[in-house]
């Protein structure tokens, strides 16, 4: 059975289709790409599965559990969490706080969560994660006050932090140096390795080529071509779509 | 930083123990509304200032605690019962209150509790047989445990301080859980905290339903301090008066309201020598205030705090770290 299985969503904004009955499926432990012209409804894609938009039509499975109808929360409790595009942290909290923040809710009940005080394990787990990342030095300072590069990074360890089942990274690579995403890359192979599976975003197509065994392209909404790095790369559809006749 | 705080804490403790001692009447009821009103602003500083919910209606979840007092007590029930029954009160309509800010943000939260103030003001100026209706309840008791009663001012002033030293603490026991990281997550980024798997509907009502209730027990205390009450005293301008020493003191701050609930209650008395001008000074004092420290006053306590550490410790920032990147070449 698929990990997570998308089948036939579509979402409109008023009169514009941004989605529509795009349907793809992800297997455990797999490293799969998404790709896509700007304005291609990649990042559409991710936000009706993480439950910050309600999709018009169709549905979203996560190990055969329908998850279309759950809120954002509700999503991430069934062990799915994602990066954003637009880097969203908690900007007046550390890093360390961040990471604390992303899996406080993880386990226990709303009331277990106000008695017990006692936050080593996740402590540790944020301590080992900050020295992962290479942001030891930081992890005192408020998050508003980190370059861009160690906030992408910090949005990426924020989406470990829970240890989650599926991670989303939309675009991890933008706009950061290339000797980050050379550790950025290194950093999901390995974890991809340990058996974390990942869906990525991503506009530079060398990183996606080399990184991901399976791609599937998105334009104007709907899926064009599904495939091997290979076959996307021969596909014309694709070419079309990038480059327009 | 953490000696000047005990420090705080204790010079704090002695002045507010021994300084009733030597204060005249007016003056001791001012320093007991003065805790009163702290711990309204406290309630309100989590709502508000922690969890990022505008509320509009504290002064009507205060006259919940008020109004459960003045009318129970005299049918016999004591007055920590009557408080408990009002701070459930106001608990309960916190959370129905809170439903709505589910659904809208800012200023039409702001609408939606101000409203709520003006029905809550209005119910008890009509359902008269309960309430007295304009004429509000007079001759309010102030608790007694057994032989032991706190009928004089300044025993009723200790009383409020015990009240007060259960609600900072408690306070700070809330907002130094989880549940206060989850609030602040919730004012700094809604979404992202919802992506993160914070309830945005359980933490929302909570934050809602416990400042409401502090301001249950808030109210609850200024009935008898005043021995008397009307709906008078619980419209919207004193809500917005919460609001004010909110802001003033510092949002989502725990010094905040400290600064701002004594700001806003002694700065009009202390101004009041210059006659009719008092309310002109008073209001340009908080303009000013805010164009420069738009954080509050906790910016001067921040400072104060800066200037001595570093005095002692040198620097207070260290140098900058390496960024990441090298630290990962490096290796």
């Amino acid at each position: 059975m698929s990990l997570l299985e998308i089948r036939q969503l579509s979402k409109n904004f008023f009169h514009l289709s941004a989605l529509s009955l795009v349907s793809l499926s992800v297997e455990p432990g797999e490293l799969l790409g998404l790709i896509g012209p700007n304005g291609s409804g990649k990042t559409t894609l991710f936000n009706c599965v993480t439950g910050v938009l309600r999709p018009s039509r169709g549905h979203v499975l996560f190990k055969g559990e329908d998850i279309t109808k759950l809120t954002a929360d509700g999503v991430y409790h069934r062990g799915i969490s994602r990066t954003f595009q637009l880097i969203q942290l908690f900007p007046e909290m550390t890093v360390l706080e961040n990471l604390l923040m992303a899996a406080q809710e993880r386990k226990g009940t709303l009331f277990s969560r106000l008695l017990r005080r006692d936050e080593t394990e996740e402590m540790d787990r944020a301590l080992n994660l900050v020295e992962y990342l290479g942001l030891s030095g930081v992890k005192d300072n408020l998050a508003a006050n980190l370059s861009y590069g160690q906030q992408k990074l910090l949005d990426f360890g924020m989406a470990l932090m829970p240890d989650p089942q599926v991670i989303l990274l939309d675009e991890p690579m933008a706009g950061v140096n290339p000797t980050m995403i050379k550790a950025l890359v290194t950093h999901i192979q390995d974890l991809n390795a340990q058996g974390y599976t990942f869906v990525v975003i991503e506009h530079n197509m060398e990183v996606v080529m080399s990184l991901c065994r399976r791609i599937v392209v998105l334009s104007q909404g709907e899926k064009i071509a599904e495939g091997t790095p290979a076959e996307i790369h021969d596909n014309p559809a694709v070419m079309d779509a990038y480059f327009g006749t | 930083m953490r000696g000047w705080r005990t420090l705080g804490i204790l010079v704090g403790a002695v002045v507010l123990l021994l300084f009733p001692l030597v204060l005249e009447q007016y003056k001791l009821y001012l320093a007991s509304l003065t805790l009163v009103y702290l711990i309204l602003a406290i309630g309100l500083n989590l709502t508000l200032g922690y969890a990022g919910q505008i509320s509009l209606a504290h002064a009507g979840f205060m006259s919940f605690g008020a109004y459960a007092v003045a009318i129970l007590v005299p049918l016999g029930v004591p007055f920590e019962g009557g408080l408990v029954v009002g701070v459930v009160i106001a608990f309960l309509w916190g959370l129905v209150l809170g439903f709505p800010a589910l659904k809208v943000k800012h200023h039409y939260l702001a609408m939606v509790t101000l409203g709520f103030n003006i029905i809550v003001f209005l119910v008890l100026r009509n359902w008269e047989s309960l309430t007295g209706g304009s004429f509000g309840i007079s001759g309010i008791a102030r608790p007694r445990w057994g032989p032991v009663r706190f009928q004089s001012d300044r025993a009723y002033y200790y009383y409020i301080l015990g009240w007060t030293v259960l609600v900072v603490a408690s306070a700070h026991w809330i907002l130094h859980s989880r549940w206060g990281r989850a609030f602040r997550s919730i004012r700094e980024n809604e979404m992202r905290a919802e992506v993160v798997g914070v309830s945005l509907r359980n933490y929302k009502l909570m934050a809602f339903a416990i400042g409401s209730a502090y301001a249950g027990v808030g109210g609850a205390l200024f009935a008898p301090l005043l021995t008397y009450i009307d709906p008078g005293a619980f419209t919207l301008d004193r809500s917005i008066q919460f609001l004010m020493m909110v802001v003033m003191g510092g949002l989502g701050r725990f010094e905040g309201p400290f600064l701002g609930a004594v700001v806003v209650t002694l700065l009009p008395e202390l101004l009041r020598a210059s006659e009719g001008f008092y309310l002109i000074i008073f209001s340009l004092a908080v303009i000013l205030m805010m164009l420069f420290m738009p954080k509050g006053l906790v910016e001067i306590w921040d400072w104060m705090v800066r200037k001595m550490t570093r005095r002692r410790h040198g620097p207070a920032h260290p140098p900058a770290p390496p960024e990441p990147a090298a630290v990962l070449e490096a290796k």
